[in-house]
């Protein structure tokens, strides 16, 4: 074991003996092209709206409720897709998202949420997930269309207004505190802060 | 024998008669459907949602209302009315898992929110004791209050206050 190791180790060190700088960089560059971007591009694959709904699982449940929500057809026709809501934007938080994500593999390969009543026994336990990560990066994906600097209090209704200048101005509440269950239906909310 | 023939000739007599009074009568009644339908037809009395649209037609729809969202009470008709709703309440969830309109109206809640608490009368039991949570028959907010449209009344409503009617009894009395 120890002399493979080694053995690959001297390999690497040593100038190339067959191929040529010229070659080596090139081809280097190329490959590189091709290995990054071809991840990237499965990356953006598995980002997509249809992606998500390949599995039966999100296809009858989370996105058969965002069908008659706000965020799926209203006025301006301009509408949320899956990862638009529940996989930030940024590349790095991306990859991280990406790799927790691999988990609901697990999911669906041991059929956690296979039924509609399995899924409804889990929602409480899934919503928590979702709002404590929107908690914890203060409602990023929201963030991502909504932007407080441009929100026009004087088009809000009177209720909302207030509270967005106030709650939300300072910094004290984010979105998902009061925003729970707009796209989907929402879990037993006893014991939540702000229900009962 | 003479007599037999006579007794069935008159049953047969009486069947006959009873016929004929009976397709008189059919007749009659048929008659009298299609003119109270003509009637109903040509008087338009009746409206409804089709509003006289052909049967092979699809009749356009009317345009949806806008909720009014104004969040200002509105006067109760008679005192017993359940409040009306004076904000929109799409997406609002009351089930068995969770009542959206509790999140502000409920007891615990109406500091954060300012809004409304709902009545004691919703804390009572049928038998009238009061229970430390709303009763399970006043869960369903939306069996009683409801919002309101900004459109025209589809039937002239003809509703009057108490207030005006015990006004218009008493200036009768005093004219008197």
């Amino acid at each position: 074991m120890k002399k493979i190791i080694r053995l690959g180790w001297q390999t690497l060190r040593k100038p190339s003996a067959h191929f040529s700088l010229g070659f080596l960089v090139v081809g280097g560059f190329i490959s590189g092209v091709i290995f990054w971007g071809g991840f990237n591009t499965a990356l953006e694959l598995t980002n997509t709206e249809e992606f998500c709904i390949s599995c039966h699982e999100m296809e009858s449940n989370p996105y058969a409720e965002l069908k008659p929500t706000i965020h799926f057809s209203n006025r301006s026709g301009v509408r949320a897709t899956c990862p638009d809501c529940h996989v930030p934007h940024k590349w790095t938080d991306k990859i991280a998202r990406k790799m927790q994500a691999s988990k609901e593999v697990w999911g669906k390969v041991f059929g956690t949420i296979n039924t509609r009543e399995k899924f409804q026994n889990l929602r409480r336990h899934l919503a928590e997930n979702e709002w404590r990560r929107l908690k914890a990066n203060d409602s990023l994906e929201c963030r991502n269309c909504h932007n407080f600097d441009y929100m026009d209090f004087t088009e809000q209704s009177e209720r909302a207004a207030n509270q967005h200048s106030t709650s939300l101005a300072s910094g004290e509440k984010t979105c998902i505190d009061c925003h729970k269950g707009i796209a989907h239906q929402l879990p037993d909310m006893k014991g939540v802060e702000g229900w009962n | 024998m003479n007599q037999l023939i006579a007794k069935r000739s008159l049953a047969n007599n009486e069947l006959l008669r009873s016929r004929v009074l009976t397709r008189l009568f059919s007749a009659l009644f048929l008659f009298a459907a299609v003119l109270s339908q003509m009637a109903l037809s040509t008087e338009k009395e009746i409206a409804t949602l089709r509003d006289e649209t052909a049967i092979d037609d699809q009749k356009r729809p009317a345009v949806l209302p806008k909720v009014d969202n104004s969040d200002i009470k509105k006067t109760r008709n008679y005192p017993m009315q359940p409040p009306l709703i004076p904000h929109t309440v799409r997406g609002y969830e009351v089930n068995l898992k969770v009542n959206k309109c509790m999140s502000c109206h409920s007891r615990s809640r109406t500091e954060d929110s300012q809004a409304p608490m709902v009545s004691v009368t919703h804390f009572m039991d049928r038998d009238g004791n009061f229970l430390a949570e709303i009763s399970p028959r006043r869960y369903f907010c939306n069996q009683c209050h409801v919002t309101q449209m900004k459109t025209k009344e589809l039937v002239e409503n003809t509703f009057v206050d108490m207030h005006q009617l015990m006004k218009e009894k008493q200036s009768k009395n005093s004219n008197r």
